[in-house]
């Protein structure tokens, strides 16, 4: 039974559940009900839909990846042929399954058909080409009997899903409509339930930071079986090459890396800084008004179309000054200074923002100090407003280097794609970021140490900066907490 | 006092009205810090204006395309031997039947107009039209039959040259090592110009039409991948609105003080700090390696857009949770209310607009947003059909727009890059519109307490 259709049959018992429920307590008798008549069918459909629906998650979730080790176990050492790997032929597997399956539900094989089937007597490939389902080589009989069982497994935990799932609602639409007499407290029950989904709802955070992280500590792991360690921080090269023999070494990558969020932070935390300063102390509500949100539209604007404006506007802008032409320091548009240049634009809003409210937290009192004692306005800034917002302005540096460290597409498009240790920021180098895309797009297998990496690069980026991340809000809060 | 006074008058007479030295030092140096600020400020503004006169200047030509007018003689000998105009037996002419009718058809108008050419056959003048010319003659031949043996006026598209001739993107100097297209035809182009044939109109395909390959920028179109973006996006409001709204009820009016309701908060404040690109190798590592969901589909983009965009969402929610004052809750307990009635009926209604104010700008955040979409594969592959349903809308592989420009910046073709700026004006409209919604939104429906 398909799904949907279970889907289907689950709410259609929750509705005949809910409708039941009210009834029951509505029907007879002059004594009111301890709850609202409504309570008490939401407390049936709730009863039908929590367990059934949860025991489905979990059952899509759990049977292909049970049954997957049981095919794989199955198939044994002499289904894999050189120069194969058993991934590949697992998803051969699945491929001819599901291209029998379409070929029963197109009428072109009966199902006792598809299952006694063998490769030897009829031509799989050709019966699956119809289906539309086409085949780089001929079905070998390990792989036919694998699909074949790998179907037989799913037919029969299909039907045990349906079974279950539909048992499950049946029991909570009994024991709900059981429940349902006018003592029962229907609203705290519906209320404890509704209180388990936004618990259910606010753990999601916590699930996503977990998969963040079982996703690339696995790979990362995986990685490290076929490219040991102590090459990956130890190396100074970074040349991958699909073929094999490739050198991953990750400081040439963190070099470009660090080197253009340096000029990124160089550019913005100066422009932000006396923005935020002008808009805060000087600047009148008028010009606030419209200066404020003119500011924040570059942060509004989406980084592809930084990176574009990185390798089309200046990128050839920047080379005429300092290609060839000018002063020869530059080879191409492509260059740390480019992207330095455009993600230092793409931050000022970020860090004049911060700032901003920094600023603005400083107590009234510490300027009214240093006027009475003569200072003026630049004085006061310089001298006592900056030192007192300095922790402040300093986490937002890091959370606009964290920022820095994490972008990807104006690097994608504004650095360039070679890996060097270089310091002069004319020339191009590349990021973590920048390959971590280059090393994930593109049809590799996720086998190959050239594709893993991206999940070692990935890992190391994540704990940058949820480093500079948890560092910059523990220095925020100390500071908040000085003048509350 | 003798002392004093020695010593009095050894100081310098100073005056209030006229500044001294010192005065006029810290003065000047006043100016010149509120100068720095209004310099930051300008500088700001300044990189704000380059930066969209660069996406303008550059990007308003992709709504322009250059056409050629040309009447075109759909010749019964050659697309329909046996004359039935049967449309399943002419299908069997493919696009290089048609290709010879069009280029023999322009020859023929360059004859009639007497304007004189080096070129002796349509063949040669096959540079001037685009490649997906003959592709469109043929589906509107099959549309319609009864068109065979008649002379229709046909808009051609011109070839992406010539269109950037017209657009000042091709020069004669730029394409004398141009193997695709000569001098030649660029003056054949120019008398036609003159004489209204070729003319810029309107280019309504490249908002509504698919993607072309690689040589045919003149086709390409950013409407299949508007609709990807469009799945995307609901799929995301679908997920992230009610899992936000949810957790920053329960976050905010539920949780007790305990280690758990810290964890969830300390995760979400670093979630929204996790640069995007590693929500794409979530997404790639949970939804594609793990659950085998199909690769490119927006299904799995919006599925990794709403993690990424649910922190957002919760921050604000909260934000908005927080403003409805403590009175409106306790006025609901007092009649009687349970909490979750109170919260339910009350507060949320209260704090809506500024849920939908941050659940919009959490949108357009994931509207424009590229990098998870690169992991994910949708890029690379070529958006050229549109999706024939809702559920191959979300399940078949398309692209999405910020993935297409991606694409398209990616192909290092001039003709492309104004695509590409042009995808960027499109995308921005979009940005701007919901962006807008938000801030009416707040300004109408924001209360005072």
């Amino acid at each position: 039974m398909p799904v949907l259709w279970l889907i289907l049959i689950v709410l259609a018992l929750a509705v005949a559940g809910f409708i039941a429920g009210r009834l029951r307590v509505t029907s007879a008798g002059a004594e009111r009900p301890h709850s609202l008549p409504n309570y008490y069918g939401w407390n049936v459909a709730m009863k039908v839909m929590a367990p059934a629906f949860l025991a489905l998650v979990v059952w899509l979730l759990v049977q292909p990846m049970l049954v997957d080790r049981q095919v794989t176990a199955g198939l044994g050492e002499g289904a894999v042929p050189e120069g194969s790997t058993l991934g590949l032929v697992m998803s051969d597997v699945r491929r001819v399954a599901g291209g029998l399956d379409t070929a029963v539900s197109r009428g072109l094989i009966t199902a006792g058909d598809a299952d006694a089937m063998s490769a030897a007597d009829s031509d799989v490939r050709s019966l699956l080409g119809e289906a539309g389902v086409a085949l780089g080589s001929d079905v070998s009989p390990e792989v036919l009997e694998a699909a074949q069982d790998y179907r037989a497994m799913n037919s029969a935990g299909n039907f045990w899903r349906s079974a279950v799932v539909i048992l499950l609602a049946v029991g909570g639409l009994v024991w709900g409509v059981a429940q349902s007499n006018r003592d029962f407290r229907a609203r705290n029950a519906v209320e404890t339930g509704i209180r388990m989904i936004l618990l259910a709802a606010a753990s999601i955070a916590i699930l996503t930071t977990i998969g963040i992280v079982l996703s690339l500590v696995g790979n990362t792991w995986n990685f490290f079986q076929v490219y040991p360690a102590s090459k990956f921080f130890g190396s100074f090269t970074w040349s991958p090459s699909f073929g094999g023999g490739s050198e991953l070494g990750i400081w040439p990558l963190l070099w470009g890396t660090l080197y253009i969020s340096f000029i990124a932070l160089v550019v913005a935390v100066p422009i932000g800084l006396f923005a935020a300063v002008y808009l805060s102390e000087y600047a009148g509500p008028k010009m606030r008004a419209w200066a404020k949100p003119l500011l924040e539209v570059l942060a509004g604007i989406p980084t592809i179309v930084y990176g574009l404006f990185a390798l089309l506007t200046v990128g050839p802008l920047l080379l005429t000054v300092f290609g060839r032409d000018g002063l020869g320091w530059m080879q191409a548009g492509t260059a740390v200074m480019t992207a330095g240049l455009v993600m230092g634009i793409m931050l000022i809003p970020f860090v004049s923002s911060l700032s901003d409210d920094i600023i603005n937290a400083v107590p009234q009192s510490l300027r009214d100090g240093s006027y009475g004692l003569g200072a003026t306005q630049s004085e006061t800034i310089k001298q006592v407003i900056l030192p007192a917002a300095l922790p402040g302005i300093v986490g937002a540096v890091l959370l606009a280097a964290s920022r820095a460290i994490g972008e990807t597409m104006i690097v994608v498009f504004g650095a360039g794609a070679a890996a060097r240790l270089s310091l002069n920021p004319f020339d191009a180098m590349t990021t973590v970021t920048a390959k971590i895309v280059s090393q994930l797009t593109g049809d590799a297998d996720f086998a190959s140490p050239e594709a893993l990496v991206a999940f070692a690069l990935g890992m190391t980026l994540f704990i940058i900066t949820l480093g500079l991340n948890v560092f910059a809000l523990y220095i925020v809060r100390k500071y908040r907490e000085q003048y509350e | 006092m003798t002392d004093a006074t020695s010593q009095g008058a050894a100081r310098p007479r100073t005056s209030l009205t006229a500044a001294d030295k010192r005065t006029q030092r810290r003065n000047a140096a006043e100016k010149r810090f509120r100068l720095y600020g209004l310099a930051a400020i300008g500088a700001g503004m300044f990189f704000l204006v380059v930066l969209l006169s660069s996406i303008i200047g550059n990007g308003i030509g992709a709504f322009q395309q250059t056409f050629i007018e040309v009447p075109v003689y759909l010749d019964p000998a050659k697309l329909d031997k046996n004359g039935n105009r049967d449309p399943a037996e002419m299908a069997k002419v493919s696009t290089f039947g048609y290709n010879p009718l069009i280029q023999d058809s322009l020859y023929q108008l360059v004859q009639d107009k007497g304007i004189a050419t080096e070129y002796e056959d349509g063949g040669d003048m096959k540079a001037l039209i685009s490649a997906s010319a003959a592709a469109q003659l043929r589906d509107r031949v099959l549309a319609n039959p009864d068109l065979v043996g008649e002379t229709v006026e046909f808009e051609i598209l011109a070839a992406s040259r010539v269109d950037g001739y017209l657009k000042d993107r091709v020069t004669r100097d730029s394409i004398t090592e141009d193997k695709n297209i000569d001098a030649g035809h660029l003056d054949l182009v120019d008398a036609l110009l003159e004489d209204g044939t070729v003319h810029k109109s309107f280019n309504l395909a490249f908002i509504t039409g698919s993607d072309a390959s690689e040589s045919r920028p003149e086709q390409a179109g950013l409407g299949v991948s508007m609709l990807g973006s469009l799945f995307m996006m609901l799929v995301v409001l679908f997920l992230a609105l009610p899992i936000g709204v949810a957790a920053s009820i329960y976050l905010e009016e539920f949780a007790p003080q305990n280690k758990f309701t810290d964890f969830i908060e300390v995760n979400i404040s670093n979630l929204a700090a996790v640069p995007s690109i590693v929500f794409g190798i979530l997404g790639l590592a949970a939804f594609i390696q793990f659950a085998h969901l199909p690769q490119s589909a927006p299904l799995v983009g919006g599925l990794t857009l709403t993690l990424m965009t649910l922190p957002t969402i919760v921050i604000s929610t909260r934000a908005s949770l927080k403003a409805v004052p403590p009175s409106i809750r306790d006025a609901a307990l007092g009649v009687g209310a349970s909490k979750m009635q109170s919260v339910f009926h009350h507060v949320l209604p209260l704090a809506m607009p500024g849920i939908l104010t941050g659940t919009i700008i959490g949108l357009a955040q994931a509207l424009g947003e590229t990098a998870p979409l690169l992991l994910i594969g949708m890029v690379g592959y070529i958006a050229t059909n549109y999706p024939d349903g809702i559920i191959s809308g979300f399940m078949s592989p398309n692209s999405a727009m910020p993935a297409q420009i991606y694409e398209w910046a990616k192909r290092a073709d001039p003709a492309y890059y104004e695509r590409a700026w042009g995808g960027i004006i499109i995308l921005l409209v979009f940005l701007l519109v919901m962006n807008v919604i938000a801030i009416v939104l707040r300004r109408k429906f924001e209360r005072r307490w």
